[in-house]
Order: structure tokens, then sequence, then C-alpha cells
């Protein structure tokens, strides 16, 4: 029972090599300051080399959401909001709805017979029952546990994604641009560019990951949905990504569903804890982590259950 | 601050992982610990392969010495022929390509419908009961006799509607024809490429056809680009097992082919529809008609053109293995 009361062990980070300069800028934003870890809490150390956000555009809303499947509430009345600018980190224990929370902003639980959600998630003010699901799920893409790349080669898995439906036309010499940039926006380029024509499914589970969320980024989406991208990948792999989608902020909406709380201290800007489908608590991460308002959320940081 | 706590705790020597030990002693299981009756359950495991290694061998080395005896290369060129002896019979062409051509028209009919159900099956399957049904009936066609499918596709391709199909002489449908045999042979093909498909569809995990879907795409652009590409090897398997189905089927040659020992073409129809509305032969067909218990009763020629079917098939079994070892060189998902 020793492991109880101990503290997690420390976080490493290993320091890029060229900090940006970002870090030196004053944030705008009333979001935390990166550096006043809380000694009590186990969560220390540096958060991450890029520091606090820089801007924040709210583009999604998700007001008083339930989803049931059949008779049993997955998600209990959750309204967050989601912000351009920022990384939102779901946390909580396994089956406390976090993902089908996350599945519900692109309406990917509607493929699941028995589910049904009330209330509303607006995405940039517009209801997102209102659109057609397939546009939606351009401008709110997702990656997921498993890296799942098609069975094609690298450049098709994102032409794919560029193309009409299921069409085969636009040429290779017209998507290349695109291509190159989707797969430069997550930092495989460089590695791949000779093999281009591979098999995606031949990569390492690092940058098939990454492929993965080039893919996402190809159809130019406002909001990134990631349910536990690093679960199935070797920590050097999980920290290529972690500086990834911490550059990613910016350009994007990023949700990142995780099991790791450290992963979440790194990398997030606010968390949502969520239990048994009830947001337990929703604040900026130094606070969720260093100074949790609600008695539960500081029994699951300090890993008393889980 | 930051240096000591980049400094990871010393691991602790004293607790080494189990495994090391077990590699350490080196035991892999024998059956010497196991009880009698497993050891005989093992060992009649063992006989049983060993016998079905056996026959098999035996078969294709039985067929290739008397196939490479009797077979001329004249008689896959020569179509059989009315004579007194062996020499002025002639050979088996026109079973040879009769044979070719219901294994293309089979496939291709079971082929397309093959996939069709089984994509229907799998990625749709609603309402429920009517996939509950279709699967039965599936699998009801794969246990039918095919001399039972082969009096059914008399009785249909007997139809004055379906005259056109076969040949009419005065009004009177003679319902035996390629168009007939083929039709009714991909019925026998039918339940291999759907439960093969099907197979292939269901080893996509779910979080594959959800990235597609989170891409914007539709069910159909999924199934067409995604899922139907990475279940070709099992297509292709179901394609090829249904084929050697159809090249190995006597019975619905015998009925609904006419079987007669040439072709037999329509007068006045243009070609190819002359031959193939007309009544032919295959090599099954010939293999039976030239053994001893057959009309012709030339047992060298039936053993001839039953060493070529080997081959064929053997040629089947083979294009399967070099797809498999292909589609793993493209790799799949983990988990």
């Amino acid at each position: 029972m020793e492991f109880l009361t101990t503290p997690p062990p420390p976080i490493r980070r290993l320091e890029l090599e060229d900090p940006p300069a970002a870090t030196q800028a004053a944030p705008s934003t009333p979001a935390e300051n990166g550096d006043a870890p809380q000694q009590q809490s186990g969560f220390t150390g540096k958060r991450r080399s890029i520091g606090a956000p820089q801007f924040s555009i709210r583009r999604m809303e998700i007001d008083e959401v339930s989803v049931f499947y059949s008779e049993k509430e997955a998600v209990k009345s959750v309204s967050l909001p989601v912000r351009q600018g920022e990384v939102l980190s779901l946390i909580g224990p396994s089956g406390c709805g976090k993902t089908t929370l996350l599945r519900s902003l692109n309406r990917l639980t509607e493929l699941t017979s028995t589910a049904k959600l009330t209330g509303r998630i607006l995405l940039d003010d517009v209801d997102i029952k209102l659109i057609e699901p397939t546009l939606l799920r351009r401008r709110v893409t997702m990656v997921f546990q498993q890296p799942n790349p098609f069975p094609m080669s690298v450049f098709d898995n994102i032409a794919y994604v560029l193309r009409e439906q299921g069409s085969r036309r636009a040429r290779k010499k017209v998507l290349e641009p695109k291509v190159h940039s989707a797969l430069d926006r997550a930092g495989l380029f460089e590695e791949v560019k000779d093999n281009l024509d591979h098999p995606a499914l031949k990569l390492s589970g690092g940058q098939q990951q990454r492929l993965c969320i080039a893919r996402a980024l190809a159809a130019d989406p406002e909001v990134l949905l990631l349910d536990e991208p690093c679960s199935a990948l070797d920590p050097k792999s999980t920290q290529v990504i972690e500086d990834l989608i911490v550059k990613l902020r910016d350009d994007v909406a990023v949700v990142i569903v995780t099991h790791n709380l450290q992963q979440a201290y790194r990398i997030a800007d606010h968390v949502a804890f969520m239990y048994l489908g009830d947001l337990v608590e929703y604040s900026s991460a130094t606070a969720l982590f260093g100074n949790p308002r609600e008695q539960r959320t500081q029994d699951y940081v300090s890993g008393a259950f889980g | 601050m930051d240096s000591s706590v980049a400094t990871p705790p010393p691991p602790a020597p004293a607790q080494k992982p189990p495994r090391a030990q077990k590699t350490a002693q080196g035991a892999v299981e024998g059956s010497a610990t196991w009880a009698p009756i497993d050891r005989v359950g093992l060992a009649i495991c063992w006989a049983l392969g060993l016998l079905f290694c056996a026959i098999a061998v035996a078969v294709v080395v039985y067929l290739f010495i008397k196939g490479i005896t009797y077979l001329k290369p004249s008689m896959l060129v020569t179509p059989a022929a009315a004579g007194f002896s062996q020499a002025e019979t002639g050979g088996f062409s026109d079973a040879l390509i009769g044979t070719m051509i219901v294994a293309v028209m089979g496939i291709s009919i079971a082929l397309p419908a093959g996939i069709a159900i089984a994509v229907w099956l799998v990625e749709y399957g609603r309402p429920a009961a009517l996939a509950r049904v279709t699967e039965s009936t599936i699998e009801a066609i794969a246990g039918i006799p095919s001399i039972v499918l082969a009096l059914f596709g008399t009785v249909i391709f007997s139809s004055t509607a379906l005259g056109f199909l076969s040949r009419t002489s005065e009004g009177v449908v003679f319902g035996r024809s390629f168009f007939a045999a083929s039709a009714m042979l991909s019925l026998v093909a039918l339940p291999l490429i759907v439960a093969s498909t099907r197979e292939g569809l269901n080893s996509i995990p779910r979080h594959v056809r959800e990235a597609s879907y989170a891409v914007g795409k539709t069910k159909a652009a999924t199934t067409r680009r995604i899922l139907l590409p990475a279940s070709r090897p099992q297509v292709a398997t179901g394609a090829m097992l249904g084929l050697g189905r159809i090249i190995g089927d006597t019975a619905i040659i015998v009925v609904l082919l006419g079987a007669t020992q040439n072709f037999a073409p329509v007068e006045g129809a243009p070609f190819p529809f002359n031959y193939l509305r007309g009544a032919g032969t295959t090599l099954t067909n010939f293999v039976y008609e030239a053994s001893p218990t057959g009309n012709l009763n030339q047992p060298e020629k039936a053993y001839a053109a039953a060493f070529v079917l080997l081959l064929m098939v053997l040629v089947l079994n083979a294009t399967v293995d070099v797809i498999h070892r292909r589609a793993r060189k493209v790799g799949t998902w983990s988990s």
C-alpha cells in the first residue's frame, strides 16, 4: 500500500535543442504560467518547452451534453469550451465517458446505433447537428489510440483525404504540395520524403501515428481530436508526438484524451477531469494538478484510484 | 532543482524479472508428463496428419506419373473424334476450352455477387432479420449437392422466357448450354467467396473504418477504397477456391451442359453466342466419359485429362500462396 501514499516519480523532460523564443512573450490570456509547480502533488519540473498559450479563440462549445448508450448515461450533462491556441486534455479513469465525449464532437458516436445525445455542441456557433456529418468530420478530425494508416502508400494515405470521397482523380502532381505540407506539419516529411511510395503499414509505430496526425491535418480541420494517441507507443515516439501536439495548438484547437496524467500535465493548457460520466473539475493544468478544488480530483491525480 | 529532478531513481538490482529464470531452466513443455489419454490423442493427431499427407502425395505422384506417360501435347489441341482406335479418337481440346469457359463465366457471376453479399452482410446487415436469413441461405446453398442444383437449373433454363440462353427448336427450350451451366456453377462458388470476403472484412479493426469516417469519408468511399482493397487477399483466396470448385464440378456439367464430346454451337447465332448457347463438355466430364465406366472407355486419355485438371488446381493453390505472400509485404494493423 506504500505506492498509494508516495508521489509518482518526477517527470523528466528532455530539452529541445532549440527552445523557441515564444516562451519569452508574456501570455495575454488568463491561462496559467507554466512554472509554478506545486511540490505536494508530485507534478514537478518544467511543464514543457513551449510556454503558455499566446491566444485562445473559442472554436467549440459543449453545452449540457449527455450521451446515453441504451439506458446507461455515459456522459452526464457536461459543458466545456474548446479553444484554438490551447490544448484541452480530458482525463479520468477507464469508462468515465471521456472517449465518448470526444467521439461526440465529430458525431462518431452516431455510428453506435444505441447512442443518443442530448444537449448542444456548437462549432463556430453552429450546432453540429445541423452540419452534414462528412463535412463536420473534415472540420473536426480525429486520431485514434491504435496507429491505423490505411493499407496503401504513405502518399496515398494523405491523398485519400484530399480527394473527393471514393474518387481517384486529382493527379499525384496536383496533390503533391498539399501532401508534403501535411506530412511536414506532422513532422514526418523529412523522415519519409524518399519513401513516399512505401506501404504506410511498414513504418514504425511512432511514424504511423504521426502519419495518422498528418492525415487528420490534411483535411485542414479547425479541431483535432486525439484519443490516447500515445498509449501504443514507446517513450521516444511519445515525446515526439507530444512536442508536435503542443506545436499544433496555434493552428487547430486540440482535444486529447489521455490515461497518462504525466502526459496531461506536460502538454495540456486546460484539463477536464471526468469521473463516472460527470465533469468533476475543469481548470488550467497547473491549477488542476497543483491545487485541485475537488477531493476526487485530488485523489485521482495523487494516484489514490484510477 | 532541475538536475535533481532529471536523475532517474537507481534501479533495484535485487528483483530480477521472473522471465529470466524461466529461460535459464530452458524448459520446453514435453508430452512426457501428460496423462496417457492425452498422449494417445497426440499420437492419433500425428498419425492422421501423416496419413493425409501420404494420401495427397500418393494422388499427386500417381497422377503425375500416369499423366506424363499418357499426355501428348497433341491432345491439348485436337478435339475428340469418333474412331475405332485410341489413335483415331483425338484429344480433349474442346473439353479444355469448355473448362476455361465455365470457369471464367462462373467466376465472373459469382465474384461480384459474392463480394456484394459479403459487404452488405458485414457493413450494413440491416434489418438484422434479413441478414440472418441471407446468411442461412448462403449456408444452405453451400450444403446443397451440385446435382440438386443442376436439376433445379434444368427447370429454370427450360422455361420459355430463358430460351435465348440455350438451343430452341419448335418452341421447345433445350435448357442446356454454357450459360445455364455457368449460372448454376456460380452458385457452387458463391458461398466460398462470400465466406472468405466476410472473413477479410471482419479482420479489419473497427477503428480503421472510423479513421476513414473521421476524415469525412462516406461508408461507400470507405468500402471501395479501404475495406475492399484491404481484404483483397481473402477475396482472391475465395475466388481461387471457388474456381477450383467450378472446374472440379461434374454433376452440373453432365446435366446442364449436355455432356457432348464436342462443342455443339447453335446455328444462326452470332459468335460467341452460338457456342455459349450450345452444349459442350469440360475436362471433368471428359475424365468421367473416358474412364472405364464411361462411354469412351479409354483410360489413358482419362489420366491425361485428369493430370491437366490437377495441374490447373495446383496452379490455383500456388496463386493463393503468392497473393498471401504479397499481402504480407503491405503489412497489417497491430492487435
